[in-house]
């Protein structure tokens, strides 16, 4: 047995699906391991595209997304996705080739110093010296990426550690790291300390984010809400904690979120941060939520807690053992009247926007499209969105029923929904994937059509034309008053022509009369789709 | 506010420059980094002396915890440690300063530990401070050449940190 068969019978031992990837030389002994085993491989066309696939995957499947790719540019070209999925907490494990180890530091032919350049965007990385530690770097690799929280792993392989034979394999049943222990349990005396708070509010609310559905936590987290009676808002990571009818949901908070939910936690007296970082785009001053208020904050990361706002109650802990634990108190709390007044701020608020008519210049209402879409697909389905104007369009307005909501949240990757929603089609062949993205992004993911056709990977993809980079657009709208940079997207593609080069069905809708039946006939059948939704560039996200 | 970090980390390749990146990714202060094996080949231990906010230092904490190759971070201020620095530092003397040079030396306990027709080198080992100190005495001389270790430092012994 050699190093690359090892590597391949670590993955089976790991229960792996799939695996991402591009090769090259330097990974090539691994892909010929990889012949004739369970483990699928999925030729990616640009490596960037390989993490947001494996992103995809693991978001919906719940296991590690796991990436193989070459060394040098190889390598290099996956950066972006690893930044992605680290900034996003995804749990992935990142197979770099690399070239023989007595040629490295030597500038050789497609060398890089991947794992110094990917150090700040890692869980962890690994460089194998020697194949007898494959079985125990590859345990450890997928215990750091799915635990606490969670994050990539990266494995740089010399060519020649690939090749090397290793006498005997038994892949480690056990894990010895003395500096790595993840708080899973949350502290007793911190719980009832949060259950006394709650005792004291008048006004409780609930910010939910990521870790939440990174945790699983999402039933614990309804049943919490349920029995407490604690309104629940969230921040784009957590969207889908809570469908978006639920009475006791009010939105998005932050820069893009919707105006009751932020006022929801103005006037909170009480505020659980759960699975949520306080991150600059869902709370713009931080130092304000501290204020008059006392802020629990609920994390498996200790840093994350008290590293923008200061804690009045830190609660370090897995999102669902902590509100398993909490579930299991006794609270007594009547937040009735606060919900009501909630509500009733929420109703007169959708009550005046939806009397206000809208200016239209032409094009399609991305705010009524976004609704439609969401409410003509199945419930369950996967919605990802990408970045931009159709991401904050998306976030408003998507209707959640049981489904997932993806994006890339706290890296803002252009080109992530085509690969994610590959990744996450290919993670529930069952449920409708469907990607939403600009005409921008789509050109940076574009090449990825080819994939879905090669491997069957029926995505439904939705662009948002209005010829230009929206946001950027809309923002020197706002900020330089018309005085438009490099955001023209003249010379796009016509999409029509793309789909039936990749032999996609296609289909235009630019009127609104028309917009039903076309997102009907777009979703209808489990088979790849291209819709050219066009959006005036005048529309403000 | 000062404040000196002692990291028991896992003595391999890299750790050294992942500890040194997270200071410099995150905009933390290094105002001196000493690295040593310990008694178990296996561990090294750094000393890190840092300097900003509250919210600054807890923050260096965490995210060294996070770290997985820190085994351990113990956190401390001056007050509660015995710090040393070792500086070796050679100057130019003359028939004039030399007998200064020395008054110097022995009023601050530095010992001269190489000399020549022109030039010595002076060792101290004292309190960051201290060393700081004698560093400005000589400072009206001619210095040729400086190293300092950067601050070792150990928690006091009736402290269990």
């Amino acid at each position: 047995m050699i190093g690359a068969d090892a590597i391949v019978k670590c993955l089976e031992k790991e229960g792996v699906e799939y695996v991402f990837g591009y090769p090259g030389v330097a990974i090539c002994p691994f892909y010929n391991s990889i012949l004739g085993t369970n483990i699928k491989t999925v030729l990616v066309r640009e490596e960037q595209n390989a993490a947001h696939a494996a992103s995809g995957y693991a978001r919906i499947s719940g296991k590690v997304g796991v990436v193989a790719v070459t060394s040098g540019p190889g390598a290099t070209n996956l950066i972006t996705g690893i930044a992605t999925a680290f900034a996003d907490s995804i749990p992935m494990v990142c197979f770099t080739g690399q070239v023989d180890s007595k040629l490295m530091g030597s500038d050789a032919f497609q060398e890089a110093d991947i794992s110094g350049a990917v150090e700040s965007f890692v869980k962890y990385s690994y460089i194998v010296r020697h194949a007898s530690e494959i079985p125990r770097v590859i345990k450890e690799a997928f215990y750091i990426a799915n635990s606490g929280r969670k994050g990539p792993v990266l494995i740089d392989l010399p060519i020649d550690v690939q090749k090397e034979t290793i006498s005997r394999f038994a892949y480690p049943e056990e894990l010895s790291m003395r500096t790595y222990k993840p708080t899973v349990k949350g502290h007793a005396v911190q719980i009832s300390k949060v259950i006394r708070e709650l005792e004291k509010a008048k006004r409780p609310i609930i910010c939910a984010g990521g870790g939440v559905h990174l945790s699983g936590a999402v039933e614990e987290l309804r049943t919490f809400a349920q029995e407490s009676g604690i309104p629940v808002v969230c921040t784009m990571m957590g969207l889908g904690v809570m469908p978006t009818e639920h009475p006791l949901f009010f939105g998005m908070v932050g820069n893009n979120g919707q105006p009751y939910g932020n006022r929801a936690m103005n006037e909170a007296d009480v505020i659980l941060m759960v699975g949520a970082r306080v991150a600059d785009r869902s709370i713009s001053q931080p130092d304000l939520i501290t204020e008059n208020k006392a802020l629990v904050h609920i994390d498996v990361d200790p840093a994350e807690i008290g590293k923008s706002a200061g804690p009045s109650i830190p609660l370090v802990g897995d999102i669902r053992h902590v509100l398993e634990d909490i579930c299991k108190q006794e609270l007594h709390g009547d937040y009735s009247a606060w919900t009501a007044q909630l509500r009733e701020e929420k109703d007169a608020y959708l009550a005046f926007t939806g009397e206000q008519k809208k200016d239209r210049r032409g094009g399609i209402d991305p705010a009524a499209f976004v609704r439609a879409l969401s409410l003509a697909m199945d419930p369950d389905a996967t919605y990802v969105a990408d970045v931009g104007q159709n991401q904050l369009w998306s976030c408003a307005n998507y209707v959640m029923r049981s489904g997932r909501f993806l994006t890339s949240g706290g890296m803002g990757t252009m080109g992530y929904s085509v690969p994610a929603a590959m990744g996450a089609k290919l993670a529930a062949p069952q449920k409708q994937s469907v990607a939403v993205c600009g005409d921008g992004a789509f050109q940076m993911e574009m090449m990825e059509l080819g994939t879905m056709r090669q491997y069957h990977v029926p995505v439904k993809i939705v662009v948002m034309k209005n010829g230009w980079l929206g946001l950027v657009r809309q923002y020197q709208h706002l900020t330089y008053h018309d005085r438009f940079s490099v955001t023209d997207l003249s010379g796009s593609p016509d999409l029509d022509k793309i789909a039936a080069a990749y032999g996609m069905k296609y289909l235009h809708l630019d009127r609104e009369e028309q917009m039903e039946e076309t997102i009907a006939a777009f979703l209808k059948d489990d088979e790849a789709a291209l819709l050219q939704c066009d959006i005036s560039p005048d529309e403000l996200a | 506010m000062k404040r000196i970090y002692s990291v028991l980390v896992e003595n391999r390749a890299g750790v050294l420059c992942k500890v040194a990146g997270l200071f410099w990714r995150r905009c933390f202060n290094i105002d001196s980094l000493a690295v040593g094996e310990t008694d178990d080949h296996a561990v090294s231990n750094m000393i890190i002396v840092s300097s900003g906010d509250q919210r600054t230092l807890e923050q260096i904490e965490k995210q060294l915890n996070k770290k997985i190759d820190v085994i351990k971070v113990k956190t401390f201020d001056e007050s509660q440690s015995i710090s040393r620095e070792l500086m070796l530092v050679k100057v130019k003397y003359n028939r004039n300063n030399r007998k200064d040079i020395m008054e110097n030396c022995e009023i601050m306990g530095a010992q001269i530990v190489d000399l020549s027709k022109t030039m010595m080198t002076i060792q101290i080992c004292d309190t960051p401070e201290r060393v700081q100190i004698f560093l400005d005495t000589l400072r009206t001389i001619s210095i040729v050449e400086i190293t300092r270790t950067g601050t070792l430092a150990l928690p006091k012994c009736q402290e269990t940190l």
